[in-house]
């Protein structure tokens, strides 16, 4: 069951306490998740827990590589194992041990990669992923996801526990808008039509769903209706919505906080030119590595906003002729 | 007949095994398989509880072979002992094998991690050596590292981890062959007192002749009577050991070989293994 809240305005709760809550609610719940994090607990609400359950919330320090491996040898114990890190350091810095000693071994685990993209905000460009979802989509078998909201959120890390593989999941740990309403509940590889549309369509994931929301609010003023799809499974990419939104819309833009190369774009570039060639711009990193500051500054920076979307809306529809 | 001639006995049996692996395919990690092939002997002879029947029992104690490219070491015992039919090892690297040259958890029944990337293995069996204890389980996790290997950063990393949680079910065998792909340590990159350095990082550790089973069953022992720590034992090895062609040769991390040379190899082996016998069965 999916209810569509959206409203345009934030959600209340923000990812570290939903991160941190949910968490903490799937260790109590069930005594072979174990969670496991590099130094960051701090950031997403769970060091508390951990200094009185030290065996459930693992401390590994400031090695992210050791972590996820010790975290694969976990799995192969008998454990469900979660890991955490900011995204720069849950995919690059551990990136051979995510591939060999998880995935390649057969070892299921977790990992979280918290402020993707321009949400590393005032860390700056050292701590600003762009390419972490190319990198898990490299990974053979690997489930990538970029949440939306917190009800999503919510919903998906009780799933990703117990799906097989290697599941990389990209959250931030601010505030994005509310979408969904609390106990919505989603499947991975099943995206969500959120708003219909027959000129355009916007597939958007991550924060970038709010910004194509109020880019076809925006286009509707216009007289132009944008269809929007919330991508959030990055990998395996829902193929058929994809598709049918080629045969009745006719163009497509896909909208990610991540570089152009590597993500939703190159993965819905590349359905469209297996399958149904179709008209295909994008709002995503061109190309580029990031920067310090806040967060709607680094929007606009790297062309990541609403009227950006608009803009590559009227060039889609523009080159249907 | 001693548990000391049994397990010598053993060690021969894995050194044949393992040349068969390097004859049929023609090349291989010779050198370091040969310096861990006692280790095998005294771990699958003595030490270790398993089921051939049961390769996945989780109550079993675990072997990680981090130095991946000594599968064929591994694959000898774990063939001698029963956990497929020994012919099958001889497939090793032929194209659809069940025995490729690194160590494969999904690939070869008995395995107990997959290993390759150098450094990977130390900390998936710090995770394995901890998920059993959480477990409650007894179990034990054997971790073969490589003394090149300790060139890579993870280790250290997992050292770290393994003594804060003060992992006493597992034991870290340091093959200290003194050679790695290049040349040798002390050319590469120096690795000074690694007894020393493991007890910096809080470990109980010790230095033992590695090619001596005796020598290691003892030390093996010893680590019963330490309680909270990790243990590490440095064993000091020759790359090549018990093949004197291999050990006298300078480059033996791979090396091509003739099935000629190979049988020259066996038939000293099997020779040294009759006379061990006393005549009994070759």
């Amino acid at each position: 069951m999916i209810k569509i809240v959206y409203k345009g305005e934030m959600d209340p709760r923000s990812f570290k306490d939903s991160l941190g809550e949910t968490i903490i609610g799937l260790l109590e719940s069930d005594p072979d998740v174990v969670y496991l994090d590099a130094d960051l607990m701090r950031c997403i609400g769970t060091g508390p827990y951990s200094l009185e359950n030290p065996d459930r919330a693992i401390e590994c320090g400031v090695a992210e590589a050791n972590m996820v491996g010790v975290s694969s040898g976990m799995a192969a114990a008998g454990f469900k194992p979660i890991c955490h890190s900011f995204g720069t350091f849950a995919s690059r810095r551990c990136y051979d041990q995510a591939f060999l000693s998880a995935g390649y071994a057969g070892n299921d685990i977790t990992i979280i990669g918290s402020d993707p993209g321009v949400c590393a905000g005032y860390n700056g460009g050292t701590h600003m992923p762009f390419e972490d979802m190319a990198l898990y989509t490299a990974l053979p078998g690997c489930t990538v996801i970029d949440i939306t909201d917190s009800a999503m959120l919510e919903d998906l890390l009780k799933k990703s526990v117990e799906h097989k593989g290697v599941k990389y999941i990209r959250v931030g740990r601010k505030n994005n808008a509310k979408v969904y309403e609390s106990g919505s509940t989603f499947e991975f590889g099943k995206s969500v039509e959120l708003r219909a549309g027959s000129d355009v369509t916007l597939i958007a994931c991550g924060i970038m769903v709010h910004e194509a929301l109020q880019a076809a609010e925006a286009l509707a003023k216009e007289g132009i209706q944008a269809r929007v799809i919330d991508m959030f499974t990055v990998k395996p990419l829902d193929e058929e919505a994809v598709i049918k939104a080629a045969k009745e819309t006719g163009a497509i833009v896909t909208c990610e906080n991540h570089n152009k190369i590597g993500g939703l774009t190159s993965a819905v570039a590349s359905c469209l030119a297996h399958k149904y060639p179709a008209i295909l711009e994008h709002v995503a990193v061109e190309d580029e590595f990031g920067e310090v500051g806040p967060q709607d500054y680094l929007q606009k920076r790297f062309g990541l906003t609403a009227p950006h979307v608009v803009e590559k809306a009227k060039k889609a529809i523009g080159r249907k002729g | 007949m001693s548990d000391v001639k049994k397990l010598k006995e053993l060690a021969l049996e894995v050194r044949i095994a393992a040349i068969e692996q390097f004859k049929a395919r023609g090349f291989g990690h010779v050198g370091g398989s040969l310096s861990v092939c006692d280790l095998m002997a005294v771990l699958y002879g003595e030490v270790m509880r398993y089921d051939p029947k049961n390769p996945g029992w989780p109550e079993r104690d675990k072997l990680v072979c981090s130095k991946g490219h000594a599968g064929p070491a591994v694959y000898a015992v774990l063939a001698v002992k029963g956990f497929f039919p020994y012919d099958e090892i001889k497939t090793l690297n032929q194209p659809g094998t069940r025995f490729p040259s690194h160590c494969d958890r999904k690939q070869t029944i008995g395995v107990d991690m997959t290993t390759g990337s150098l450094g990977q293995g130390t900390s998936l069996a710090v995770g394995m050596a901890l998920g059993d204890r959480l477990k409650g389980r007894d179990s034990r996790t054997f971790l073969v590292v490589g003394d090149g290997e300790l060139n890579e950063g993870q280790p250290w990393e997992a050292a770290m981890l393994a003594a804060s949680r003060g992992l006493d079910n597992m034991i870290w065998f340091v093959d200290w062959n003194k050679k790695q792909l290049d040349g040798t340590l002390e050319e590469i990159l120096k690795p000074f007192d690694f007894e020393e350095k493991f007890k910096a990082f809080g470990f109980h550790a010790q230095t033992v002749n590695g090619n001596d089973v005796e020598a290691l069953s003892a030390a093996i022992r010893r680590c019963g009577s330490v309680q909270g720590k990790p243990h590490c034992i440095v064993m000091d090895t020759v790359k090549g050991a018990g093949v004197p062609d291999v050990e006298n040769t300078v480059y033996n991390h791979s090396m091509n070989v003739k099935p000629e040379t190979c049988d020259k190899w066996l038939a000293d082996l099997r020779a040294q293994l009759d006379e061990l016998r006393g005549g009994e069965t070759a």
